[in-house]
């Protein structure tokens, strides 16, 4: 574990793209936590894996397609149910500062 | 400062609306203009535990999009997940595809200034869902999903596009062919056919491309035009005053017609694309590709090259009709009993097209239908009516939409060939004027006019204009 995977700056940035306020003691903390995660997973670059096509998925039969039908019919109120605010059949939100 | 020393360098991102029913991956209904929030379900309102089945309809679209611009289909690709927080995106990720789109390369063909065709390069067509509506009042924004989970496909071309003008003709053939494939109603007020630009400039000879920035919120064809030719002067006149261009997305204001910086964003586009757990991965075999090739409605070059084949017509009238399918579409329905089919042809570049364009409407929503104007255009081949008559008949359609045969009746516009009747107005006419009679036979050829005028006259305008020539000449001979 002498050397460092990743730095306290990007920790910070995986933050912010989650929206997660941290904590300064927070921060060193989950560094070191990620430091072991890669590191865990670093064991799997010890596999050749030359030539080998990326498995996405297990079980190669494909995406089910289905018929392109209108199944649902409308139905605002059991979706709004459970919106916090709302307003004229919209969801209400914290105005977006573009 | 020369604007000859540089060259535009741009590339189009085309997103479109796949004319589906239903949604990419659940069953509720892709009708636009509906109440707020009456098209969701818990799949495209992203509740937890829900799983996307995807639409054959939207996949069949997709690759007929790619059949129909020369592209590479994928026999097996993925999806993958773009991450972002946005209140119009209720999973925090859109549905998308990043390494492996349906479709590879191929090609959109434009004809570039000088008129030579042009072969605009693809890099690939995707297939993603739509994210909602944002409505922003204000003290809050509303959030309506409707659109959340509408099928996608995003046109990608490389930077080979040069000018306003070869962007605006690419858009319109790109539009063109995914409306006569039916892929796409191409309605870009609606925001089913929305295109962002990147622009750089260049000097001319150097090869190196210059630093770009992104247009958005370019909502018409004619936003396209101007927002390059702005962005392109812009640039040119920045790196002329020494500056360098930044890379930034900018915003079309099209009430100040001018391209502005959007704020940036806290932190660059980080989307941290992996491949989507929830679906495998699609294939389409090459049975599944030749399945839709065979499902292919004509493409506007074919039917451009069959006009000028089998109909005579000309390359420019063929580029005309065949502008949009339903005009085509039109045209051919009009001229299916006609013993020339450039009869339909003129009605249609003239009449139709004039009164569409000055209605605003579609050809369908504005016209009588095409059986209707090709029994007028029967008549007036038939010589029962004039060219005239058949407009003015057109006109009346329009509003009462009664049959021509009917219209045609009832305004008592069918021209009288009865030659007896011409005959005996030439008679009563040569009578009352033997002055001018005396005149024309004395040599002045150009009473001719005259007397036919006053014939059609006394004939109340109805009289077939060439059955009235051959007996005045024959009477004026003596």
């Amino acid at each position: 574990m002498a050397e460092k995977k990743i730095t306290l700056e990007q920790v910070r940035h995986v933050a912010r793209l989650a929206r997660i306020d941290l904590y300064p003691d927070d921060e060193e903390r989950l560094r070191t936590d990620m430091d072991q995660i890669l590191s865990y997973v670093d064991k799997l670059g010890e596999l050749d894996v030359n030539g080998i096509e990326p498995t996405v998925q297990v079980g190669e039969s494909g995406a089910p397609m289905r018929s392109d039908e209108v199944t649902n019919s409308p139905n605002a109120e059991a979706m709004l149910a459970n919106a916090p605010v709302r307003h004229r059949g919209y969801f209400k939100v914290p105005k977006i500062i573009e | 400062m020369s604007n000859e020393a540089y060259e535009a360098v741009i590339g189009l991102e085309v997103h479109t609306h796949l004319m589906t029913k239903s949604k990419l991956f659940c069953g509720c209904s892709t009708e636009f203009g509906r109440a707020p929030n009456e098209n969701v379900c818990p799949v495209c309102m992203g509740m937890p535990g829900v799983l996307p089945v995807l639409n054959r309809r939207a996949v069949e679209l997709a690759v007929r999009a790619g059949l129909a611009a020369h592209c590479e289909i994928s026999p097996r690709s993925i999806f993958d997940r773009k991450s972002y927080f946005y209140p119009d995106l209720p999973k925090n990720y859109q549905i998308s595809q990043y390494e492996t789109p349906v479709c590879r390369g191929g090609y959109i063909e434009i004809q570039s200034g000088d008129g030579a065709p042009k072969k605009i390069r693809l890099v690939r067509i995707h297939i993603e869902e739509d994210a909602g509506k944002n409505i922003h009042e204000a003290d809050a924004s509303l959030v309506d999903f409707n659109r959340s989970c509408v099928p996608l496909i995003e046109i990608v071309s490389e930077p080979d596009i040069r000018s306003a003008a070869e962007a605006s003709a690419y858009l319109h053939e790109l539009r063109g062919i995914l409306r006569y494939i039916e892929a796409s109603d191409g309605r870009m007020e609606e925001g089913s056919f929305r295109c962002d630009v990147n622009v750089s400039v260049r000097k001319r000879g150097v090869s190196e491309l210059g630093v770009k920035t992104e247009i958005k919120n370019l909502n018409s064809f004619r936003f396209v035009e101007k927002a390059i030719e702005y962005e392109v002067n812009r640039q040119i006149a920045t790196l002329e005053s020494g500056s360098r261009i930044a890379q930034e997305t900018h915003l079309w204001d099209p009430v100040r017609e001018e391209t502005r910086p959007m704020r940036s964003k806290e932190f660059a586009n980080d989307y941290r694309y992996f491949p989507e757990p929830d679906l495998p991965p699609l294939l389409i075999p090459p049975a599944m590709v030749e399945e839709i090739r065979r499902a292919m409605p004509e493409l506007p070059s074919d039917r451009r090259a069959r006009y000028i084949r089998d109909f005579g017509l000309s390359s420019y009238e063929a580029g005309v009709l065949t502008a949009e399918r339903e005009t085509a579409d039109y045209f051919e329905g009009a001229s299916v009993g006609l013993k020339n089919r450039r009869t339909a042809a003129n009605w249609v570049m003239t009449e139709v097209l004039r009164i569409a364009n000055e209605t605003g409407q579609q050809i369908s929503e504005a016209l009588p239908s095409a059986r209707e104007a090709g029994a007028l255009l029967a008549m007036v081949e038939a010589q029962q009516i004039s060219l005239n008559a058949a407009k003015t008949a057109f006109a009346a359609m329009i509003k009462s939409r009664k049959s021509a045969v009917e219209t045609v009746a009832e305004l008592g516009l069918a021209q009288v060939s009865d030659t007896v009747a011409i005959a005996s107005a030439c008679d009563k006419l040569l009578a009352a004027e033997p002055e001018k009679l005396a005149e024309y036979r004395a040599g002045r050829d150009k009473l001719f006019g005259f007397f036919v005028g006053q014939v059609m006259k006394a004939m109340g305008g109805k009289a077939n204009p060439k059955v009235i020539n051959e007996i005045l000449k024959q009477k004026l001979a003596g």
